[in-house]
């Protein structure tokens, strides 16, 4: 049947009548509706006090998702004096404090899989979606229409067209390998906190109190990004400790 | 924001075709007398226009072969909305400029217009004003301009058209209409400046990162030449500029053409002159392009605060 159609058909269902759907076997990759409130919210917990900015997350993110379901992510002019391409994670630099007192921190930054997502309710097509079943943020490439606006809606820039496919990207949480029963079970886990050296990207659910991250979170005072705009960011960051070379709380 | 021209084109132009439509619609209303002949073709003018302000839309689009998917998220989406409601504008003027065709004169017509023409303004306008950390567009002002800017332009527009065709009874009505409008959407817009003048972001490179820290810099963003991030959300035209560009559409977008249109109406041009309102039309035109792409540069968004310095 003609593919258009039957989409047209099935999003009317699901707007109209969520009682439809049984609460008992929900559909693989169930939308969340706004304002929902999870039971599960899978997201990334990351450790100022360990990232040394090696960039091995950006890489490895990179070779995972442009080889994956997510890719290819295109790079335009590699070699050339510009070169650009798409990216699900940075890892950027700030310094801290005053010379000499100063401190580096580097600071890795991917979508935060927001629990109230200001990008998924403007999206015209419905290409922008939360999974209901573990928070997890992604975009239907097939029905992206390459408008932006998800990305104009997004505080944190998270978002990156891709050029040469003209739809948006985004970290999706490697949800091609979480749940691969084929990986062994240690590499089911983004590739970003498989490759970092120092340990300093953890993954869980934050939802469960007694997970790695929301311990983390809890016992080392993990905060969000930009809380003025009550976005609920899933992922947190760990602060720095206190240290005497700058003396505050940075 | 980086102005997008796809955008500029489009919302000016729209709102232009939204404007004339809207000013004869309440003409006819009003039951003033003009030909037939002349709103038909004013009606096909708006038409030629709204279907150009159409193709600019899908010109914005990476995908524009996949642009009906957009009608599907009406419940949450403003753009949704937009895209929706712009097509039915399009389809009732249709009706209307067919039905005056035929002879048929129902005031139900020339109302639903005015109706769907005011969804579409408002459509248009959330779609930036529902932006909540975007602080230059989320405020009430925006929709305000929008249509306040419409209006304006479509009244030079309806009053050129009537000076041209000699439609004494529209201009009488349409002129003065076009000054007050065109004086009320420049009082509106320098409303707007001076909040975006005055306005406190929300957002600090501390609560970006959360680093409390009073001497915060960036030293990397990450990349060395350049993303989608640094290309869609910085306009990399100076200061200098943006002022220029604020002067022009002050005076080509309100203060020419009000002056000009107080010149027809005051008595200095012959009643029914046409110059000086083909020079309200002719100066509106770019002033309303730069007012646009102002309205799109002066925005800062919040995500520029992680993409300062290359290295």
């Amino acid at each position: 049947m003609i593919q258009w159609l039957k989409d047209l058909m099935q999003s009317n269902l699901s707007g109209d009548a969520p009682a439809r759907t049984k609460p008992s076997t929900p559909p693989p990759s169930a939308r969340a509706l706004p304002g929902e409130t999870l039971a599960k919210q899978l997201a990334l917990v990351i450790d100022l006090n360990v990232c040394v900015g090696c960039h091995a997350c950006v890489t490895s993110c990179k070779q995972w998702n442009t080889s994956g379901s997510a890719g290819p992510l295109a790079d335009e002019k590699p070699y050339g004096a510009d070169p650009t391409g798409t990216f699900f994670n940075r890892v950027q630099t700030y310094e801290a404090g005053i010379f000499p007192g100063t401190e580096t921190i580097h600071f890795p930054k991917s979508c935060l899989h927001c629990e109230d997502p200001p990008c998924v309710p403007v999206c015209p097509t419905g290409a922008s979606y939360k999974r209901k079943e573990d928070g997890i943020v992604l975009v239907d490439y097939d029905k992206c229409i390459g408008c932006k606006y998800c990305a104009w809606a997004c505080p944190y820039g998270a978002r990156e067209l891709d050029e040469e496919r003209q739809v948006m990207t985004k970290c999706t949480l490697c949800v091609d390998r979480i749940y691969d029963e084929k990986l062994p079970k240690e590499d089911r886990k983004p590739a970003c906190v498989k490759a970092c050296p120092t340990g300093a990207r953890l993954f869980g659910d934050v939802k469960d109190p007694e997970s790695e991250v929301s311990k983390a979170i809890r016992e080392r005072g993990g905060y969000a990004l930009m809380p003025e705009w009550e976005t609920q960011p899933a992922n947190q960051y760990l602060p720095r400790r206190k240290t005497d070379v700058v003396g505050g709380n940075s | 924001m980086n102005p997008a021209f796809s955008v500029v084109i489009f919302t000016t132009i729209a709102g232009t075709a939204q404007g004339l439509v809207v000013t004869l619609a309440l003409a006819m209303l009003a039951g003033l007398q003009i030909q037939a002949g002349f709103v038909g073709a004013a009606l096909i003018l708006a038409e030629a226009m709204l279907l150009i302000g159409l193709g600019a839309s899908f010109a914005h689009l990476g995908r524009p072969e996949r642009a009906w998917r957009a009608v599907l998220m009406w419940r949450t989406s403003w753009l949704s909305r937009e895209v929706i409601v712009l097509p039915a504008f399009i389809g009732v003027v249709a009706l209307w400029w067919l039905a005056l065709r035929m002879g048929v004169t129902t005031p139900l017509l020339p109302f639903a217009v005015i109706v769907v023409a005011a969804a579409l303004w408002y459509c248009t306008a959330m779609i930036y004003a529902c932006l909540r950390f975007i602080q230059e567009w989320a405020q009430p002002l925006t929709l305000v301009n929008f249509v306040l800017i419409g209006l304006s332009s479509g009244l030079m527009l309806a009053s050129a058209l009537a000076a041209f065709a000699g439609e004494g009874a529209l201009l009488r009505v349409a002129g003065p209409c076009a000054l007050v409008a065109t004086l009320m959407a420049w009082a509106t817009r320098m409303l707007a400046l001076r909040h975006n003048a005055k306005l406190k972001h929300k957002s600090t490179l501390q609560s970006a990162t959360g680093i409390n820290s009073p001497n915060l810099v960036q030293k990397s963003m990450g990349m060395s030449a350049g993303s989608f991030n640094t290309r869609e959300f910085f306009h990399g035209r100076t200061l200098a500029l943006l002022k220029q560009v604020k002067l022009g559409f002050i005076v080509l977008c309100f203060a020419l053409p009000a002056f000009f249109a107080l010149l027809a109406l005051g008595g200095l041009a012959k009643e029914g002159a046409t110059m000086p309102w083909a020079l309200a039309v002719l100066c509106q035109v770019p002033g309303l392009v730069a007012e646009r792409w102002f309205f799109f540069a002066q925005a800062k968004h919040p995500q520029n605060l992680y993409y300062q310095v290359v290295s």
